[in-house]
């Protein structure tokens, strides 16, 4: 390795990321690297504190998508107050706070992050491919994309008391149930959210499938695939059991307990990341690592249990034959189908009397270790801890959605290197194109949710002393 | 002595009984004075300066001034409320308040005084003390730095419940909460149905197994600020846990 060619932010925000592209003597790249800096102290902080504070606390850990924290740490506290089962007005509450996060954050990141990409294409000037460009030239799109977002937010205030950082879910149960009143308000705008979240489906479906050839070209590689599935393998975000499948579709494992977790998945340190990197336990590190998130979830499951996103998922295999899709690009589609997924369950839960009831809460035999899983957005977000006799947790372990991307992110950008990569000298369109590998993740980074869609972005090419050659950052 | 005396807050006239603190007079005319380590059925403290009124031109606390005929009293100036502020801003920074996970967050007092106050941040640096949790009752857990040192538990304790749990030990910065027991609170004869697990201002002792579980919205100080209930006349100072 001669040259080292480093990509990282201009601006230092949290969560920041750093790419190192890597070349051989001869200017071929031999590897690419994407650097996160995870902040996680919160597995310190919290040891100590009582666990019915965590679902409050940890949400903190991530502006996001704090209800997936949320839940994932309340479901792991039922199982410490020792209940197994939640009562189903909990149960429900729940899952719509769930699936109102997940159509929050799929159609913020689709409409203002991802569609300036799609509409105006990733070489297009970033004066214009941004979510204002989308608003001037598809005002309709971006009103849509703000809605929908407002939507599932009000979802989650109607579960969790606040759009932001709210209290609902509580160990063993939830602290209200949904009045007529929020419900019908809900009610009210669900057949359009439907109509706009089926619009996304064929936007992106469309996009995909008349740019598949670009697709096929643009971080395409096999991967593992892991995600919750329900036990009659349907989709299912909120609650499920583990199962992973490798790149043709073959089980590897399938209706794993998640409290078994550490049996099936372990983590990787690398001396140059302060991210670890998870891997299948039974295949090893080396071959091991799995993608999560929406394109994993929908090449998981054997079915959708809601019908229009079943009919899309339908389409969305057809495309692969049925066998798994590894096309990264393909994330988008797998996201707007579990964005129509999400609406359609919004709309079954807000016509069930069950959210009504008045039996929040259950108590159970105290334990003293537990594990909460969760579909979050971005993927499947482990939660273990261990609580003292008092009530204090004495151990936290989180893998974040994120995390158990790590290393297929690793592979894309490294992938986009090999393609777009010329020579020592770093072009516009490898920024671009290093951007929209990474976006199709949607990283939990905050520069990669830039508000206008763009990533801070320097790239610097370094000669082997580590001298710079060459610059280019984004503006 | 008994009888009725007339005095006047804020150029306002009310009435008022022999015997009464200022606090209690103005609390029955409906007049808030903004007081933490005060509490309806608790002998007063007068220890957290909270309540200070002038009175004929002289500082005092309300809590534990009795009330004297002839009495001009300020309430409301903004001499007053920069003293208020200042000492609320002392409490949160001499603790650890992170309202934004604590339990008693939209049911605590010293928050919902520094809401009134329109404290938004801190003017002086914060202490970051480390003093440490007890989570060995079985019903009870005290985080010992939200402690704001009021003594209400300790009254409670004593007046209310008629025992010994908590008292204070050291002086100055120094000075804080402890128990009556060599090691934890398990070993005292504290119940979790006591008065003084109540009676905490803050979110210094909370009973197990409540946390959160009032939504947002609904609780205490979510829909209006605290002295509103003293205002409208709907209830005294008592604390509604
Ligand atoms: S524990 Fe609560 S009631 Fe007791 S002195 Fe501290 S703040 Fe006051
Ligand atoms: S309320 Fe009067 S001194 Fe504290």
């Amino acid at each position: 390795m001669s040259t080292k060619i480093t990509i990282e932010p201009v601006t230092r925000v949290e969560g920041h990321g750093k790419v190192t592209i890597h070349l051989d003597d001869n200017n071929q790249v031999e590897r690419a690297r994407l650097h996160i800096v995870e902040f996680r102290g919160f597995e310190r902080f919290i040891q100590g504190r009582p666990f019915w504070e965590v679902p409050v606390t940890i949400q903190r850990l991530c502006g996001i998508c704090p209800v997936s924290h949320h839940l994932a740490a309340a479901k792991a506290m039922d199982r410490i107050v020792g209940v197994d089962v939640l009562t189903p007005v909990a149960e429900k509450m729940r899952r719509l706070m769930h699936y109102g996060q997940i159509f929050q954050s799929h159609s913020l990141h689709f409409f203002h992050l991802c569609s300036p990409d799609l509409l105006f294409g990733f070489d297009a000037d970033v004066a214009i491919r941004n979510v204002i460009g989308v608003a001037q030239k598809h005002p309709e799109l971006a009103v849509q994309g703000v809605m929908m977002r407002k939507y599932g937010q009000e979802i989650i205030k109607a579960t969790a008391g606040k759009k932001i950082h709210g209290t609902g879910a509580i160990p063993g149960g939830i602290n209200k149930n949904l009045s007529i009143e929020e419900r019908d308000a809900l009610l009210k705008d669900i057949d359009q959210q439907i109509e706009w979240a089926q619009g996304a489906v064929k936007l992106a479906q469309d996009y995909t499938v008349s740019h598949l050839d670009e697709a096929l070209a643009f971080a395409n590689f096999p991967s593992h695939h892991l995600s919750l599935v329900r036990e009659d393998g349907a989709m299912d975000l909120y609650h499920g059991n583990l199962r992973a499948i490798d790149a043709a579709g073959e089980t590897v494992f399938d209706q794993v307990d998640y409290a078994n977790y550490t049996n099936y998945i372990a983590e990787e340190v690398r001396d140059y990341s302060y991210m670890k990197f998870p891997y299948i336990k039974s295949i090893g590190p080396e071959d091991g690592w799995y993608r999560v998130g929406p394109l994993a979830r929908v090449n998981a499951c054997n079915f959708i249990d809601t019908p229009l996103a079943e009919a899309s998922r339908q389409a969305f295999m057809a495309v692969t034959e049925g066998k798994p899709n590894n096309l990264s690009l393909a994330y988008h589609w797998a996201r707007m189908i579990e964005v129509l997924h999400a609406v359609e369950k919004i709309q079954l839960l807000l016509h069930d009397p069950d959210l009504q009831g008045t039996d929040l809460l259950l108590k159970g035999d105290r334990r003293e270790e537990a594990v909460g899983l969760i579909e979050a957005p971005r993927g499947t977000l482990f939660h273990h801890y261990k609580v003292n006799e008092g009530g204090q947790v004495t151990m936290c372990n989180l893998i974040v959605s994120t995390t158990n991307n790590n290393e297929p992110m690793n592979r894309a950008v490294e992938s986009v290197a090999k393609t777009y990569l010329s020579g020592q000298t770093i072009t516009e369109g490898l920024l671009n194109h290093v951007e929209v590998a990474i976006r199709a993740y949607d990283p939990c980074l905050s520069c990669a949710t830039h508000a206008l869609g763009r990533m801070p972005l320097e790239v610097q090419v370094l000669d082997r002393e580590g001298s710079v050659l060459d610059r280019r950052a984004t503006r | 002595m008994s009888g009725k005396i007339t005095l006047i807050i804020d150029g306002q006239e009310i009435e008022a009984e022999i015997g009464q603190t200022i606090l209690d007079a103005a609390d029955a005319a409906g007049v808030y004075i903004p007081r933490l380590c005060a509490m309806k059925g608790l002998s007063p403290h007068g220890s957290c300066r909270v309540c200070t009124v002038h009175v004929n031109g002289r500082p005092q606390a309300a809590c534990t001034q009795p009330v004297a005929p002839g009495m001009s009293i300020e309430n409301e100036t903004p001499e007053l409320k920069a003293h208020r502020v200042s000492v609320i801003d002392m409490l949160f920074v001499e603790g650890n308040h992170y309202c934004m996970f604590c339990e008693k967050s939209g049911n605590c007092e010293l928050q919902a005084v520094a809401y009134r106050l329109g404290i938004l941040a801190p003017q002086h640096d914060y202490m970051f003390p480390c003093r440490g949790v007890d989570a060995s009752h079985p019903e009870v857990f005290i985080d010992g730095n939200r402690c704001i040192l009021c003594g209400r538990c300790v009254r409670a304790s004593q007046e209310l419940d008629n025992k010994n749990v908590f008292q204070f030990v050291g002086r100055g910065i120094h000075k804080r909460l402890t128990f009556n027991a060599p090691n934890n609170l398990s070993q005292t004869d504290l119940a979790g149905i006591d008065k003084a697990v109540d009676s905490c201002p803050v979110g210094a002792i909370l009973r197990k197994g409540t946390a959160f579980s009032v939504p947002i919205g609904q609780r205490l100080y979510d829909n209006e600020p605290i002295g509103s209930e003293i205002e409208s006349g709907r209830r005294t100072n008592d604390r509604q846990v």
